[in-house]
């Protein structure tokens, strides 16, 4: 049977302090004093959903082969576009074949799971070979709300196939139009019912249902697996659960309401990796998407496992983490907050939808050439080769530079140039192997940069043109290692 | 073959505006002042210019396009009007059209006039293109400003050369400082007060690790020039001719951006430009032949790598150079930035490298005033515009006409 052949999680470096929240807010708000404890992700500016679920899929597919894919399912419901297929963007981004099904899945907090059993519903007929599953989000809150602190930003990514590190065994679905909260087409924040109810008569009743559907269906009893991934916010509730399903401690994987917060869509997925990061072979493993229902699969780990472990997960994902205490900064980042520009900010930002799609690969996939007549590597591929010593016409084949490490050639930091975040920090790389570019840095702290020091680069957005409704993606560099923002 | 132009075009008259702030003036009304001086002083009648070249570079918020701004201004008689735009070397771009037509004996007397209105943005600093950068270029070059880009050359500089950085930021505050000391003299310059070290090195930061007097003001201006023959500029009794010497540009061809050969710590092209405008006009060694220099200083850490680029100072020497006071007015060495450069002039783009060339033209003439060198024979004027990883460089020479 095919399954689950791969993981990758991405966390955003930033954690916002609950204590930072109520500090701020708790004048207004005195009642979230409760919830002023531990820490939740943030995005940086530049990320959301698509971003992080991109980052999360290229963890979940490096070292494999990529070329295989012939299914993208992204789920999540803070995806950047309500029409235009955000999956496909992540292809693109992967620089994945052409030849695949890209599907978004969205509509509720259980989206991640439903795409991940639709996934595997899809290689285990034979219909698909190599589906990845990605998904994130970034959920827009209220300042002083019980959400804000809550929810947390991030990604998870699974790869489904043959030879599974965690073999797929079954699903069960249920589908109660139970809403605890709604968010409507136009409206930018969630509209939630009182807590006591959906704790009582949602989670604790909803999730036992469908996982017990399902332990019946595959004829498995609770205590024989090794693991049970499911979601809730409320840490009461979730102990609740696995009391109610009769779990001994340790069975139930943590809600990470500590020290990541509720990451939507992708939280299930985050917490089957946390799962799978420390199973062994043999171990059953249970996984529930919770929203208007109640979606569940079921896995046996098999013995692919160990090797498949040496793959960071979700605990190296919250290891990278750099506190942030400045609420005013998170308000700034999700445009809760309007802070002065200045006309200089006020530049046209129209995308020529033609050159997107002729320079998709350049763009979105961060592909260069290679010159088969010389063997440089060069970034943008032009048609005719940048080496003096060749200059051949039409000799570039396609070159990835998304993994290839690079170093810092020089760079600067911009306090004039326009961002959310000054100072703009920018400067030349040089990739390994061949290759440059003048790129935007980010997560870093300038005063630690210096000419030579490691970089790598990650998927970020790049600008939104808010007249337009348009989000733009590409490539910055970020620092490696001990010079990381959040590193160790 | 071609040799140049040397000694073919000779300057029959200049004019400069004030530059600064001029907000009773629109671009028109500086074309207008430029042009009045530059009549006078070539002794011209306005219907006797055949051709003419219009240098300006941001023309989405001033003048508009083609050349029509000038023709129209200046009220020229139905005569071919060209404008030109070439980044920051749009200004020398107008000047080499103009002594072009006249060397190639298309026409006898042609005018080249540089004109910028910044001012009317409502901020300081240049605008921010957007997706005016390029359809393609806006989607993928960083979020750049001209300071921040410059900036990175300092690092790359230091690292280079195993210079300490807080050695080359002293260096570059010294070339801040000799500007202002020299732009303190200049009536038409925009900022006029000199600045000393301590006020250079402690001023607010811009773009790492330039501060704001590492960087050149934003200001508003127009200058040309009215070029002729030595023998025409003869017959209608000029005497003391100032001649074009040489005339050179040098484009990136995206080898900084995309090949690995360049560490971002110089510019190739103003190499290549100053070496081929050096053999145009003859001259061998650069650091004894040019008396004086107007350099491209956007940056303070531009002007220094340039001594270096036009092989005044050698590779790396630049930081010793300018400590020893080799670059000032009053040394013994090359006079560089003798009319205050960018740095207090502003740079409004179409008309800096026509302002530079008129500096050149008074200081060669005895005109410059309290600024005046001693007997100066050769003076180099240099434009870099764009980005350190693609740009224009310009390197023009005059000097005395001495056929």
């Amino acid at each position: 049977m095919p399954g689950i052949v791969s993981y990758g999680a991405y966390v955003p470096a930033r954690r916002l302090q609950r204590l930072a929240v109520f500090s701020a807010v708790g004048w207004y708000s005195p009642a979230i004093m409760m919830m002023a404890m531990g820490e939740r992700s943030l995005c940086n500016w530049d990320e959301d959903a698509l971003s992080m679920s991109v980052e999360a899929a290229r963890n979940c597919l490096r070292g494999l082969d990529k070329r295989r894919v012939d299914g993208v399912y992204l789920a999540g419901t803070t995806l950047p576009y309500a029409d235009r297929q955000n999956a496909g963007i992540v292809a693109a981004a992967l620089n994945l074949s052409s030849e695949l099904a890209a599907v978004d899945f969205t509509g509720s907090q259980k989206a991640g799971i439903s795409a991940l059993i639709a996934g595997l519903q899809a290689v285990s007929s034979g219909e698909r070979q190599s589906v990845l599953i990605a998904a994130g989000d970034r959920r827009p809150t209220r300042a002083g709300s019980f959400t804000e602190l809550y929810f947390g930003d991030g990604a998870g990514a699974l790869l489904l196939g043959e030879d599974p590190i965690a073999e797929y065994a079954g699903s069960y679905a249920l589908a109660h139009d139970f809403v605890d909260h709604y968010r409507g087409a136009d409206a930018r924040y969630d509209y939630g019912w009182e807590e006591r109810w959906v704790r009582d008569e949602g989670y604790a009743k909803i999730i036992p249902q469908a996982i017990a559907g399902l332990l019946k269906k595959l004829g498995w009893s609770a205590g024989e697996v090794a693991a049970f991934a499911y979601p809730c916010y409320f840490t009461g509730a979730h102990k609740a659960i696995a009391k109610k399903l009769g779990l001994q401690p340790g069975q139930a994987i943590d809600n990470f309401h500590n020290n990541l917060g509720e990451t939507g869509c992708a939280h299930p997925l985050l917490q089957l990796i946390a799962a799978l990061e420390k199973a062994n072979p043999g171990d059953k493993v249970i996984v529930a998407g919770f929203g208007q229902g109640c979606d569940a699969a079921a896995f046996t780990v098999t013995e692919r496992i160990a090797a498949a472990q040496a793959r960071p997960g979700l605990s190296a994902a919250l290891a990278h983490r750099v506190v942030e205490e400045n609420y005013q900064k998170a308000l700034a980042f999700t445009e809760r907050i309007e802070v002065e520009s200045g006309i200089r900010a006020e530049a046209p930002t129209q995308t020529a939808l033609t050159v997107l799609w002729r320079k998709r690969k350049m763009l979105l996939g961060l592909v260069g050439g290679k010159c088969k007549a010389c063997g440089t590597p060069q970034y943008p591929a032009q048609d005719i080769c940048v080496n003096p010593a060749c200059n051949a016409f039409h000799q570039l084949e396609d070159y990835e530079f998304a993994e290839r490490p690079a170093v810092i050639k020089a760079f600067t930091g911009d306090l004039l140039a326009v961002t959310i975040e000054p100072p703009a920090v920018y400067g030349l790389v040089q990739f390994a192997g061949g290759g440059r570019m003048v790129a935007d840095f980010t997560d870093c702290e300038l005063h630690k940069l210096k000419v030579g020091q490691s970089m790598r680069m990650v998927f970020r957005k790049r600008y939104h043109d808010a007249e337009r409704g348009f989000t733009g993606y590409f490539w910055k560099a970020t620092p490696t290692g001990e010079t990381a923002k959040g590193g160790a | 073959m071609a040799t140049g132009i040397r000694d073919r075009v000779a300057i029959l008259g200049m004019g400069c505006t004030r530059f600064g702030e001029r907000w009773e003036a629109g671009a028109e009304e500086l074309m207008v002042e430029a042009f009045e001086e530059c009549l006078a002083d070539a002794g011209v009648e306005k219907n006797e210019i055949q051709a003419a070249w219009l240098g300006t570079f941001f023309e989405e918020i001033n003048v508009g396009k083609s050349a029509l701004p000038l023709a129209m201004t200046l009220r020229l008689p139905r005569i071919p009007v060209t404008r030109v735009e070439n980044f920051c070397s749009t200004g020398t771009e107008a000047f080499r059209g103009a002594c072009y037509a006249v060397a190639s004996g298309a026409y006898d007397i042609c005018l080249a006039l540089g004109v910028e209105k910044l001012k009317d943005t409502g901020y300081g600093g240049l605008p921010n293109s957007g997706s005016n950068a390029g359809s393609l270029t806006w989607l993928w070059l960083p979020n750049i400003t001209a300071p921040g880009v410059f900036a990175m050359l300092a690092p790359a500089y230091s690292a280079k050369h195993g210079i300490e950085a807080k050695n080359v930021k002293e260096a570059m505050a010294h070339v801040s400082v000799n500007s202002h000391a020299n732009g303190a003299l200049n009536p038409k310059a925009h900022l006029r007060k000199p600045v000393t070290v301590d006020q250079v090195l402690n001023a607010p930061m811009v773009a790492h690790p330039l501060g704001l007097f590492d960087c050149c003001g934003v200001s508003d201006g127009a200058a040309c020039a009215i070029v002729t023959t030595p023998e025409i500029a003869k017959a209608r009794g000029k005497h003391d001719l100032i001649s074009v010497k040489a005339l050179q540009l040098s484009l990136s061809n995206g080898e900084e951006l995309s090949f690995d050969n360049w560490d971002y710590d110089h510019f190739p092209t103003t190499e290549r430009a100053a070496l081929a405008a050096y053999k145009e006009a003859g001259i061998d060694d650069p650091r004894r032949e040019i008396s004086m220099m107007e350099l491209h200083d956007c940056f303070s850490i531009t002007e220094l790598i340039t001594y270096e680029d036009l092989h005044i100072s050698p590779r790396g020497g630049a930081v010793k150079d300018v400590l020893d006071g080799f670059f000032a007015r009053t040394g013994k060495g090359v006079p560089a930035q003798v009319d205050g450069g960018l740095k207090t002039f502003g740079h409004p783009i179409g008309a800096s490298g026509l302002r530079m060339i008129y500096e050149m033209y008074l200081q060669l003439l005895g005109r410059a005033g309290d600024r005046q060198l001693d007997e100066p024979r050769m003076g180099l004027t240099h434009n870099l515009g764009g980005f350190p990883f693609m740009n224009v460089a310009a390197v023009t020479i005059t000097g005395r006409y001495e056929g």
